[in-house]
């Protein structure tokens, strides 16, 4: 066919003797939004470098616009048009919009010298074409996230791109942006450009693709037309497993409750927030992006420190000025970013497990009860089911669910009574996320106080008996879990 | 049975470098035995290394706890010699020539704690600039380090400090048996509770996480600002300690003693594993690196045909090369890794 | 006029000007001519260093062993041109210290590109090589009786002026063209070439560098080539202007040349930093280390001035950063990157 942009076959590459992709194929069409999705570790990664040309390919053919190629170059990949948005975007935060754009452009033309009206022009040129409208001098790192996206998407356009490829372009952006940036592809499907869109998040996926394809393991598992893919399906190949979606049930609500919180305010981010949380409880904090959800669990955790309003455990006034004075009454904090705000990678996942609890493992001169604390470690890694064969390896040495288990045992360690979550499972796949779950319900279950806070709609809808909507920095509707829909939610979110 | 297999994995991970280093001192001494046999072998040479190493081998140990949380104190020296010439200056003020032996050493006890309190003070105050202002450590260490060092010269006007009482370098001198250096007493004591401080409490456990991450670290409940301004502050202290050593042994005291020792305890901690990004690093392995440039410095002074002035390059090429080795060795145990966990994962 | 305010420069400048003022009205004597063109003189080798400084710090990395070089190759030139007897044109000095030092900061460069080595280790073990390389194998001692060609270099002056009260007079020497040359060589560079774009670039994001195209290997090898250069002619532009040739009397100015550049407002972990600001640092700490005599101070007082100078100037603007970070709430926004970076190491391996 003439009008297909990109043709993988057979595609295979092994990493040290590690099949990282086995057989693969892709076939993209001319103004074709296609999505790709697949676990953490199916490939997805390994295909995206090898369609761009970072890697060459141990097997299998890559044909870009009808030309094959066994050994494709990134430079003859980008001639051929494609371009590639990495979820960090990679852009320079130091140097200014215009530049950012234009940078890309004139090195790929071999030009020496920089000439800042061309750099002007070039800029001015691509922001044009999305319709963007930004100051040009400004330093890229005093732009939001969507802003910075959109730069990342203009500079792809200059290079008369036939196929970008957009790796997890969502993540950090508000569902308005997110609608803004759909449109923006929408557009740019018009003009005949093909997107590949890497993603999984299910409601994203069959909202703006065609086409699916779908990895696990390094293998092809299928490959058509959205139309014929429902929710489960996505999810059942996805994973290969079959979840069934079930409402958390809490039941026994005591009296008393484990933490009360009365009009806490914090400037530029929320306002007159208040709240109970029972024991056995899983309550759900749900906003969009901005909403001060994030503020209020930092608040709640002694890093953003609150400047006013009381906050009651177990019915005694506290005082959280830092995380010290969280983890002093029994508050434990899952953060957002696992790699780095929740584990020390290179260290190992003994000391990993124990950190926030040392106080509780030292002896009588004030030195560190080794037995004890190996008790303890190895008490954790059973418990979590952290596969492992020595607790002695470094963190990075483990699977991303395994890692999240890491986390999740560091916050149990100093027996919580209240378990803060702040984006559980982002970044997490599909089957870890179901473990996780199962976690945090048996958590509850043992009368642990959770809190989850999530954008994740089905996240909360399943797994918080209540869910609190805040939204412009105030807590605007309490809803319980199992009375409301996904679609009364996200407009409760946005206050619609 | 699972804990034993815990321990044996231990010791060949942590250990590999010890070993490695090990190894590396005992090839300098058959060296050095054999090229030098009637003297390098022999107790006198030992007696003399053992009053040599001790005053930049405590700066080396104050330099691995800042190299450990990810920084580096420029300022070591300056502290030490700021420490040294206070301590010098009181007791060439308190203590008259004709003083009795009480009251002597009474005020080098007095000395000694004063030195170690300025030590301890100049360190906090590194810390304390690093943490709360966000200076980066190495402007920060390298501002202090002018500040003592010129306060030091403001002191002394520039000028070498001399008279203290004979009492002190006496002491500093002895040794204790005829045999065991006092200097050496002193590094054994610092190793000895650093070590502990390091592996057995929980700020030592914590110093090593902060220094790999200091936003989980702060995620984790650590006190990443106290941390900070402890073990510049530790630093402080055994830089004092090593000034005290060193104005016993030279029986004088000047603002700029010594400055060659930053390079060199640099030198020491790469050599000893010490990672200088942060998080890892040993007591042990240090001490065996100040072993192995000990070995390597008492044996070139046996040959009188190689310039003293030309161990500098020595110890720069010996610091390039050790780089150099741990880029391979790492890349190798990296890759070990990645294909470990992408197995674990296509299993799963 | 509103980028102007908001910039490191301006502040910089506000304080020069303050401190300047200070001076003139303790001594009465700062702004006259002849103490000017002392100034401008003293300015001439640490404004040198500090444009490889400048580049090597936007770039991300740090150098230290620049003093080093410089001594090495002043060093190694003099005995060239004594053993040779060379009587020609003094550019041939220039040329050959500018080699040797091209010729060590080559050495940094292929241990720093190839290795991807922590800067700050590489060259303060190189820099102890050449120190010791100099001292031990060169045997170095001071030179009083330099070759022809440089002594009389050395009382070349673009122009001297005379203070009428005093009754003294002070030279501008021609060497301080050099200065000016480098100047609009490195403003060109970092400004209008793409290696100059890519030192930035590589300083602000080393990922995207390379994912955009820039060769890093071959912007970390010009870098620290050119700093090697750049320090060779330092050298022997010190050297000609003491008229001899002293093995020891540049160490320890690396620090301040650091520090100087730093408070112009470059950044120590990369990307910014300007020509004017690096200028204006090195003249606040000239002014200030040579001014203290003015001011009826002590010159044993120059290291804690220096000293506090480097403390308070750094600790201000970090402490503002650090304000701002607090200030825009959440961590949506800010401080996500500098923390991946803590752990690059780490996160780089997740390929597949």
């Amino acid at each position: 066919m003439a009008d297909v942009i990109l043709k993988a076959k057979n595609i295979s590459k092994a990493f040290a003797g590690v099949q990282a992709l086995k057989n693969v194929d892709l076939t993209i069409h001319k103004g074709e939004i296609h999505c790709l999705a697949g676990e953490n570790g199916s490939g997805k990664s390994t295909l995206i470098k090898i369609i761009s040309g970072v890697y060459v390919p141990d097997e299998g053919e890559i044909e870009l616009n009808g030309k094959k190629y066994s050994r494709l170059t990134p430079m003859e990949s980008i001639e051929q048009g494609v371009q590639i948005i990495y979820q960090d975007l990679s852009i320079f935060p130091n140097l200014t919009v215009a530049e950012n754009i234009a940078l890309n452009h004139e090195l790929s033309n071999k030009r020496k010298l920089v000439n800042w009206s061309r750099v002007r022009e070039i800029a001015e040129q691509a922001v044009s074409k999305i319709d963007f409208e930004i100051d040009l001098d400004e330093r890229v790192e005093n732009l939001s996230v969507a802003e910075k996206q959109l730069v990342a998407i203009s500079r792809a356009l200059l290079h008369n791109a036939r196929l970008i490829i957009m790796d997890e372009p969502t993540t950090a952006l508000t569902k308005k942006e997110v609608a803004a940036l759909f449109k923006i592809i929408k557009n740019l499907q018009k003009q005949g450009i093909s997107i590949l869109f890497v993603s999984h998040k299910i409601d994203e996926v069959f909202e703006i693709s065609e086409k699916i394809t779908i990895l696990r393991n390094g293998q092809n598992v299928i490959s058509g037309e959205v139309a014929d893919f429902d929710n489960d399906q996505f999810a059942y190949y996805m994973t290969g497993r079959k979840f069934k979606d079930t409402y958390f049930e809490f039941e026994g609500r005591q009296e008393e409750p484990l933490l009360k919180v009365e009009n806490l305010s914090l400037e530029n981010s929320f306002e007159d927030v208040s709240f109970e949380l029972y024991p056995g409880e899983i309550l759900g904090i749900t906003g969009l992006l901005g909403s001060g959800r994030n503020e209020l669990a930092q608040s709640l955790f002694g890093l953003l420190p609150a400047d006013s309003g009381k906050i009651y455990i177990k019915g005694k006034p506290v005082k959280i000025r830092s995380v010290q004075d969280a983890i002093k009454n029994k508050i434990g904090y899952v953060p957002e970013d696992r790699l780095t705000e929740g584990l020390f990678m290179p260290q190992s996942i003994g000391r990993n497990i124990i950190i926030s609890n040392i106080k509780s493992l030292l002896s009588k001169f004030g030195f560190i009860n080794k037995d004890k604390m190996e008790d303890e470690i190895e008490e954790f890694i059973n418990q979590f089911n952290i596969a492992t064969p020595s607790a002695e390896l470094p963190v990075q040495a483990l699977s991303g669910g395994n890692q999240q288990r890491v986390v999740l045992a560091k916050w149990l360690a100093t027996q919580p009574s209240i378990l803060i979550l702040n984006g559980p499972t982002v970044g997490v796949d599909i089957g870890s996320k179901y473990d996780i779950h199962q976690i945090l319900r048996g958590l509850a279950e043992q009368g642990i106080g959770v809190i989850i806070i999530s954008d994740d709609i089905p996240e909360v809808l399943y797994n918080c008996n209540r869910i609190l909507i805040i939204r412009e920095g105030r807590i605007t509707d309490e809803v319980p879990g199992k009375e409301i829909t996904a679609e009364e939610l996200t407009n409760l979110m946005a206050g619609a | 049975m699972k804990l034993n297999q815990f321990k044996l994995i231990n010791f060949a991970n942590r250990d590999n470098n010890l070993f490695r280093l090990i190894i590396m001192l005992i090839a300098v001494f058959a060296l050095m035995s054999t090229l030098r046999p009637s003297i390098f072998p022999k107790l006198d040479n030992f007696t003399s290394m053992a009053y040599q190493f001790p005053e930049y081998g405590v700066l080396a140990i104050a330099m691995m706890l800042s190299l450990l949380i990810g920084g580096v104190d420029l300022s070591i020296v300056g502290i030490a010699n700021l420490s040294a010439i206070l301590a010098a200056k009181l007791l060439i003020k308190f203590v008259p020539y004709d003083a009795d032996p009480g009251y002597t050493l009474l005020m080098i006890g007095v000395a000694i704690i004063v030195a170690l309190a300025i030590g301890a003070l100049c360190g906090a105050f590194n810390g304390f600039i690093i943490s709360k202002f966000g200076i980066p450590d190495i402007l920060a260490t390298l501002g202090s380090m002018q500040l003592f060092t010129g306060i030091a010269i403001v002191i002394t006007k520039g000028r070498i400090v001399v008279g203290i009482p004979y009492m002190y370098s006496e002491l500093g001198n002895a040794a204790i048996g005829g045999i065991i250096p006092v200097p050496l007493i002193i590094y054994t004591i610092c190793a000895v509770l650093i070590g502990l401080l390091l592996n057995k409490t929980s700020f030592g456990i914590k110093l090593y996480m902060m220094g790999t991450n200091p936003t989980a670290s702060r995620f984790s409940g650590i006190n990443n600002a106290i941390m900070t301004i402890r073990s510049y502050m530790y630093g402080g202290i055994l830089s004092a300690v090593a000034g005290l050593i060193m104005l016993a042994r030279t029986n004088s005291a000047k603002a700029d003693f010594g400055s060659s020792y930053i390079l060199q305890t640099v030198l020491i901690g790469v050599l000893g594993g010490v990672n200088p990004s942060g998080g890892f690093g040993t007591v042990g392995g240090v001490t065996v690196a100040i072993l192995i440039l000990q070995f390597l410095s008492s044996g070139f002074n046996m040959f009188p045909s190689i310039s003293n002035l030309i161990k500098d390059l020595i110890w720069g090429s010996a610091l390039i090369l050790v780089m150099v080795f741990n880029y391979y060795s790492n890349k190798r145990s990296e890759k070990a890794q990645i294909s470990k966990r992408i197995a674990e994962t296509t299993n799963s | 006029m509103k980028k102007l305010t908001r910039s490191t420069e301006f502040y910089i400048f506000l304080v020069f000007i303050a401190l300047t003022i200070f001076i003139e009205i303790q001594s009465g004597q700062f702004f006259t001519s002849n103490n000017i063109v002392d100034m401008l003189r003293a300015m001439i080798v640490p404004g040198i260093f500090s444009i490889g400084v400048l580049m090597v710090l936007v770039s991300g990395g740090i150098d230290i062993s620049f003093t080093a070089i410089a001594l090495l190759s002043m060093y190694s030139a003099t005995k060239i041109l004594m053993i040779w007897n060379y009587e020609g044109n003094v550019i041939m000095a220039f040329i050959i210290s500018g080699a040797i030092g091209l010729l060590l900061g080559l050495i940094n460069a292929s241990l720093i590109a190839f290795y991807n080595l922590p800067t700050i280790i590489v060259t303060l073990g190189t820099s102890s090589m050449f120190i010791g390389f100099m001292q031990g194998i060169l045997h170095s001692r001071v030179i009083s009786d330099i070759p022809k060609p440089m002594l009389e270099f050395s009382r070349a002056e673009l122009f001297r002026v005379y203070n009428k009260e005093l009754g003294v007079s002070s030279g501008l020497p021609v060497v301080f063209l050099i200065l000016v040359a480098l100047i609009i060589i490195a403003w060109f560079i970092l400004r209008y070439t793409m290696l100059g774009r890519g030192i930035y670039a590589l300083g602000g994001d080393r990922t995207a560098a390379e994912r955009a195209g820039f060769n890093i290997i071959a912007i970390q090898f010009f870098i620290y080539s050119f700093v090697g250069l750049i320090s060779g002619i330092a050298g022997m532009t010190r050297a000609i202007m003491m008229a001899n040739v002293h093995p020891t009397n540049l160490m320890g100015m690396e620090l301040t040349v650091i520090a100087a550049v730093v408070l112009g407002g470059t950044s120590i972990t990369g990307g910014r930093g300007t020509i004017t600001g690096t200028l204006l640092g090195v003249a606040l700490i000239t002014v200030l280390s040579n001014s203290l005599i003015l001011m009826g101070i002590p010159t044993t007082w120059q290291k804690v001035f220096t000293g506090a100078l480097i403390i308070i100037g750094t600790g201000l603007s970090a402490y503002q950063t650090m304000k701002e970070k607090n200030k825009v709430h959440g961590g949506m926004k800010l401080g996500k990157k500098g923390s991946k970076e803590t752990q690059k190491n780490t996160t780089g391996s997740s390929a597949i």
